[in-house]
């Protein structure tokens, strides 16, 4: 049955739909290839599944519109399981037999880091949905990876927003309760790094599998620690089970959690114990209570209202870091041609594009292109967003 | 918080899922006692206990408790089934070809679970209130009463059943001697069927009461299963008390160890402990089964 599914995932082409009349004399253009991993199935299937769904229905979009000049796009698509291996075999694939122009990919941090050395010596562009910094920058040297872009928000800017929030509060202590994955230990890593430039004392510092389904131990010596805020890091499944043990053990601790949470579903999972959360998140869940003077507004209510009437499911912010990855490649297409050094040069010169992570401004050194306040800091009240004032 | 306040806490939070791993293995002793298998799809009747509340509930709008005992009264009918197309066809076969049969088994249902449900995970609301009670120094909200409570009540209503009910007699002169249960007029193959009914209700009970403090997803009976099976290993497979010792043991020594080391070497522990009981006392548990396989 799993293998079924899995099939027709894999087997999913998109493009070649309707060509309008105008472009049938121009059909011999050869097509665009798009390469495009992402983890659809596996832990992380809550990232890979709306970006799927999105990119979907973006080159449906594009295509039925006549393609880049003209130029259909065909989108290749696999799926790696959520698997370091399987991403790197699925990307190989795409570099050597598909022959594609340039890849979006992957969902996570460690499966996008597993290929960045392969397109890196291909020098194919590379656009990832996977939030880390390292993905973009040397972790040893410091440079910047000449041939990785990534949209969704690093780590630091979540940690910065956060810690502004906190200090304004009046906290002092804080405690770390992070999921031993890729995605918890760089949040950990960026959290105690900015710690002490607000003179935060970290008076706890817990950790948990991304399977566990109770973390009351942790926190009962989190809460005999003294800390005022407990921030979590991890993504969704386990971020509820945090939230409804603090309010199991009656911890009164404000608690903030990192932006991997920041879905409806999230809200669904841990009911009631979600009450009073306080998190940064990207635009797109608090979209309607933007002021109409904000340039993302737009871009977040037309991608939301095309998505949620196409998928008939929410919105979520995973499905816009590929939005957002789409658009940008593609138009750096457009400008470039089928020409990879080329792509390369445009996706460095995007400036002041809205998307629905942030204002992207990309440059030589800077291949995520966002700031600070492409998060907003939110809280959930009465099982919905609000923004925190 | 003091040590002890402490302490208090990791045992209330080792009970409460050491009362679900209870039950888990539970359902490993009754299948086993009967069949002489070790079910591989105990954990996904956990799963799908769950799962159904969860869609029931939202969706006939019936109120929590409706949707709780008719989705343990579903699984338990799946179990049924499971037993009839699944485990009858074969029931000569040996004792590893059932087994197989069984990882087969658990295999299907979460496939079927990814394409009914679909990859996402669902909780379901608490029983009933949400505010935490006061226990000492420690606290434990009132779904882990439910738990506690309910491994309880199940485990006194079994051994009722087990010592003073005819088919809780025959259940258990099944699990002594089939050949002389069969030779007394006992019908083997429907004790065998009913052995699964009753390990999937039980394992379905133990899914509904747990969701309410985790989730539950289409995979989330894979882990339950291996705990249980600890469980279950650890107590002596096929004796019920047993059960019931090792599920608490192995809560407590996973809820402490996360608690005084670090949560990584949670499962780490439980595993530990079913490695060294396989190592030091295998004839001792698993004495038939060695002999069979």
């Amino acid at each position: 049955m799993k293998k079924l599914a899995l099939t027709a995932v894999l087997t999913v082409l998109v493009g070649l739909v309707a060509i309008s009349v105008a472009n049938t004399a121009e059909q011999a253009k050869e097509t665009y290839k798009i390469g495009v991993v992402l983890d659809i199935t596996g832990p992380a299937s809550s990232l890979g599944e709306p970006e799927k769904q999105t990119l979907g229905m973006l080159a449906e979009e594009l295509n039925a519109k006549g393609g880049i000049n003209g130029h259909l796009i065909e989108m290749i698509l696999y799926d790696n399981e959520g698997d370091e291996a399987k991403s790197l075999i699925k990307a190989k694939k795409l570099i050597e037999q598909d022959k594609v122009l340039a890849l979006i990919g992957t969902s996570q941090s460690g499966t996008t880091m597993a290929i960045v050395p392969t397109v890196t010596a291909a020098q194919i562009p590379l656009v990832s949905c996977a939030a880390s910094w390292k993905i973009i920058r040397d972790p040893e040297t410091k440079k910047t990876r000449e041939w990785v872009f990534k949209t969704p928000q690093s780590d630091s800017l979540a940690v910065t927003k956060i810690f502004d929030y906190l200090q304004k509060k009046g906290v002092k202590k804080i405690a770390i309760m992070s999921v031993s994955t890729g995605y918890g230990d760089s949040g950990r890593a960026e959290l105690q790094r900015l710690a002490p430039n607000y003179k935060f004392e970290i008076v706890a510092d817990e950790r948990f599998a991304p399977t566990d389904t109770d973390m009351s131990a942790q926190l009962t010596k989190i809460k005999g620690s003294g800390a005022e805020a407990v921030i979590c890091w991890a993504i969704r499944d386990p971020s509820a089970v945090v939230a409804k043990n603090m309010k199991q053990l009656g911890m009164k601790q404000m608690l903030i959690m990192s932006h991997g949470v920041a879905t409806k579903k999230f809200i669904e999972l841990a009911g009631d114990a979600s009450e009073g959360i306080i998190l940064p998140a990207g635009k797109l869940i608090v979209a309607d209570l933007l002021p109409a003077t904000d340039p993302q507004k737009k871009v977040l209510i037309d991608y939301r209202n095309k998505f949620e009437a196409k998928y008939k499911t929410p919105v979520s912010t995973f499905g816009g870091h590929a939005y957002d990855a789409f658009t940008m490649l593609t138009d750096a297409i457009k400008k470039a041609g089928p020409d990879q050094k080329k792509i390369r040069d445009e996706l460095e010169k995007v400036k002041g594009f809205p998307g629905t992570g942030g204002i992207f401004n990309m440059g030589p050194d800077d291949h995520e292109g966002l700031t600070k306040d492409a998060f907003m800091m939110v809280t959930i009240k009465n099982g919905n967003w609000e923004l925190v004032k | 918080m003091e040590w002890y306040d402490q302490l208090l806490q990791y045992l209330i939070t080792g009970i409460t899922t050491g009362a679900v791993y209870a039950l888990v293995a539970l359902g490993f002793s009754i299948i086993y006692n009967s069949t002489e298998i070790i079910n591989f799809a105990q954990g996904e009747f956990v799963m799908l206990g769950s799962m159904i509340a969860v869609s029931l509930f939202p969706l006939l709008g019936v109120p929590l408790w409706v949707a709780v005992i008719l989705a343990v009264a579903i699984t338990a009918l799946i179990g049924l089934i499971f037993e009839r197309l699944a485990i009858r066809p074969v029931r000569n076969g040996s004792v590893i070809n059932l087994i197989i049969i069984t990882i087969g088994g658990s295999i299907l249902l979460k496939g079927i679970a990814v394409l009914i449900w679909g990859k996402e995970s669902r909780s379901l609301p608490a029983f009933t209130s949400t505010e935490p009670i006061k226990f000492f120094g420690a606290t434990l909200s009132g779904q882990s009463l439910w738990v506690m409570a309910g491994t309880l009540l199940a485990v006194i209503l079994l051994h009722y059943f087990y010592e003073k009910t005819i088919t809780g007699k025959a259940l258990r002169a099944c699990a002594f001697n089939r050949k002389a249960a069969r030779l007394c007029g006992i019908s083997v193959e429907r004790m065998v069927l009913f052995s699964f009914g009753l390990s999937a209700l039980l394992g379905a009970f133990a899914g509904v009461l747990i969701t309410p403090i985790t989730y539950t997803a289409w995979d989330a009976g894979t882990m339950l299963g291996l705990k249980g099976f600890c469980a279950a290993i650890l107590g002596g497979i096929g004796s019920n008390p047993g059960a019931v010792m090792g599920g608490l043991v192995i809560g407590i020594v996973e809820s402490l160890s996360a608690g005084y080391l670090s949560s990584g070497y949670k499962d780490a522990f439980a595993f530990l402990i079913l490695l060294l009981m396989l190592y030091l006392r295998p004839a001792g548990i698993l004495k038939k089964k060695l002999e069979k396989v």
